[in-house]
């Protein structure tokens, strides 16, 4: 190294470019009459990872949406900082389903926005995530985890500073999710990007994230860290009680009476049932 | 010989031997005095009328002007309804401005318009051009307006979230996802065209297949009248395998066109 020239940036420097930081005050969201989002207030630094839980329909994907640009708030603000100055703050989103174009090439649907010269990154992208030898072949021709892999590598093949990510596993079958998440982790791990991910399963978001943020009533209604060592192990004691605890407090959440009481769900004892949990 | 290519050589064979079979008999009634020449003249007399147009020249110029007549309305037709299609598919307003309209027009079947266009452009060849320019504009421009209308919503959202501009997200998201609607609008047309022409040379022509069948039924040269319906048949397979061809290539990534492993 030291006997040639100095090497310009590679990929691998740009790469290390981190994430950005979110900012969100105040932020209301409301289709005709329904309130979906209200007083949403929430800060996500730099390079963190931040799952987001809570019931169907409370407004997970419009939060994301919002943030990806997608849909514009009612009101309140969101404000993305990046702390590298150069950077541009790509905003990428997965979606749960690939949203692969089937009329193209698996290399092509990773290329798809990058210029001509990027068909290199496009190859090293699409062998992050094992499937350097399906850059040929069309998307048809892939399974359904195949096909969430290639939305992964056409994600972060621009490198973004913040990736959104929409309960991009939940149409996979268990193992398929495990390896997933484990890639996931690994390539936030070396890019350093934030990462917000919204997932109904509590087990993942307990693996993956350094926080899990319930959202309940349009707002946020539990914020708890999890700091566990990485690489997590679902065997492990402090693993399993944690996602106990947040999914007793999910789960508690759901009881309409409760709210009715007291709107307060730790007013009273969280009622007894039978949990089943998802893998 | 084993049974496996034995069965093969059957399947290849089997759909040849209705028709061959068929074309025995006809030609047997017909040596035997059972089937008038009135009525259908033999095979073979069908056979020495198509070499002897074909050697005289006749034959290919007939034939020429008709595949003339028929291109050249369609690219007009299917240019304008393929134009049309995009236009109201892609932009609200013209839609708004145009759709109804031209749905309204849809209704009225071309070759009603027949007395009216002999009126209006007597037998020349514009009346020709126009009918089947009408013929095959609706098909793909109704198609074409689907097919834009029918592309995943969701692969558009994403193109979009993916900084795709607006030129690069029609080119590589809409125009691709509507090719498929926009060529079975193709196949359809194509038949269609020379349905229309052949009933617009029939009643108004002085060249092409129809004006050349019509000619002989006059003077009850039936052999000749059905060389005129076989060429119909044959340029009529001809375009339905152009079509199919063109889907072939252009539909290379559907999972309907890939090869079975
Ligand atoms: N475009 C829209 N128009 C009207 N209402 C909408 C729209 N998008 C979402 N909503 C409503 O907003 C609420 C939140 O929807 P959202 O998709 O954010 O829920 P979610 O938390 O992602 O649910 P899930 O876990 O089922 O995906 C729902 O009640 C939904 O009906
Ligand atoms: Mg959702």
């Amino acid at each position: 190294m030291t006997s040639q020239t100095p090497t310009p940036p590679t990929l691998k420097a740009v790469s290390h470019k981190g994430g950005q930081s979110v900012a969100i005050r105040g932020l209301e969201k409301t289709y005709g009459a329904r309130k979906v989002l209200q007083h949403l207030d929430l800060s996500i630094a730099a390079g963190e990872f931040v799952a987001i839980v809570g019931r169907s329909g409370c407004g997970k994907s419009t939060l994301l949406r919002i943030l990806s640009g997608l849909e514009s708030p009612t009101a309140g603000s969101v404000s993305l900082n990046d702390d590298k100055a150069n950077a541009h703050g790509d905003v990428r989103f997965m979606f749960q389903e690939p949203r692969l174009l089937p009329w193209k090439s698996v290399i092509a649907n990773v290329a798809l926005g990058l210029d001509r010269h990027a068909r290199p990154q496009a190859e090293e992208a699409l062998r992050h995530v094992g499937l350097g030898e399906r850059a040929g072949d069309w998307p048809s021709s892939l399974s359904g985890g195949q096909k969430q892999r290639v939305a992964l590598a056409r994600a972060l093949v621009h490198e973004p500073s913040l990736l959104l990510l929409d309960e991009p596993l939940g149409a996979l079958d268990a193992l398929t999710r495990i390896e997933m998440q484990r890639l996931i982790e690994s390539l936030w791990q070396r890019q350093r990007f934030t990462a917000v991910l919204v997932t109904h399963d509590v087990a993942e978001a307990v693996a993956l994230a350094d926080r899990v943020i319930l959202l309940e009533d349009g707002r946020v209604a539990l914020d708890e860290r999890i700091d566990l060592p990485r690489p997590r192990h679902r065997g492990d004691p402090a693993f399993a009680a944690q996602e106990e605890r947040i999914l007793e407090r999910v789960l508690g959440s759901d009881s309409p009476q409760q709210d009715a009481a007291s709107g307060h769900a730790d007013a009273t004892e969280p009622p007894k049932r039978h949990l089943s949990r998802v893998a | 010989m084993s049974t496996h290519t034995e069965n093969r050589l059957f399947s290849r064979a089997a759909p040849w031997i209705l028709p061959i079979l068929l074309l025995a008999a006809w030609q047997t009634a017909s040596s035997l005095g059972w089937l008038s020449t009135r009525i259908l003249p033999a095979p073979w007399d069908v056979l020495k009328a198509f070499v002897t147009l074909a050697e005289s020249g006749e034959l290919w110029n007939h034939m020429r002007i008709s595949t003339l007549r028929a291109l050249s309305g369609f690219a007009l037709g299917g240019g304008l309804g393929l134009l049309l299609g995009l236009l109201t598919g892609s932009l609200r307003s013209a839609e708004t401005l145009l759709d109804s309209t031209l749905q309204m027009v849809r209704n009225i079947p071309p070759l009603a318009l027949i007395p009216l266009v002999i009126l209006w452009f007597g037998i020349d060849e514009a009346a020709k051009l126009f009918l089947v320019s009408l013929g095959v504009f609706f098909p793909i421009y109704t198609n074409t307006f689907h097919g834009i209308h029918s592309v995943d919503k969701g692969l558009i959202e994403m193109g979009r979230s993916y900084g795709l501009s607006r030129w690069q997200l029609y080119r590589e998201v809409i125009l691709p996802g509507a090719l498929p609607s926009i060529l079975v609008g193709v196949r359809f047309s194509l038949g269609f065209m020379w349905v229309i022409l052949i009933v617009a040379e029939t009643i108004s022509a002085q060249s092409g297949i129809g004006y050349m069948t019509m000619n002989a039924r006059e003077f009850l040269q039936t052999d000749v009248v059905l060389v005129g319906i076989l060429l119909y048949a044959l340029l009529g397979k001809l375009a339905d395998m152009l079509a199919r061809g063109l889907e072939r290539t252009s539909l290379r990534w559907h999972p309907r066109y890939q090869p079975q492993h």
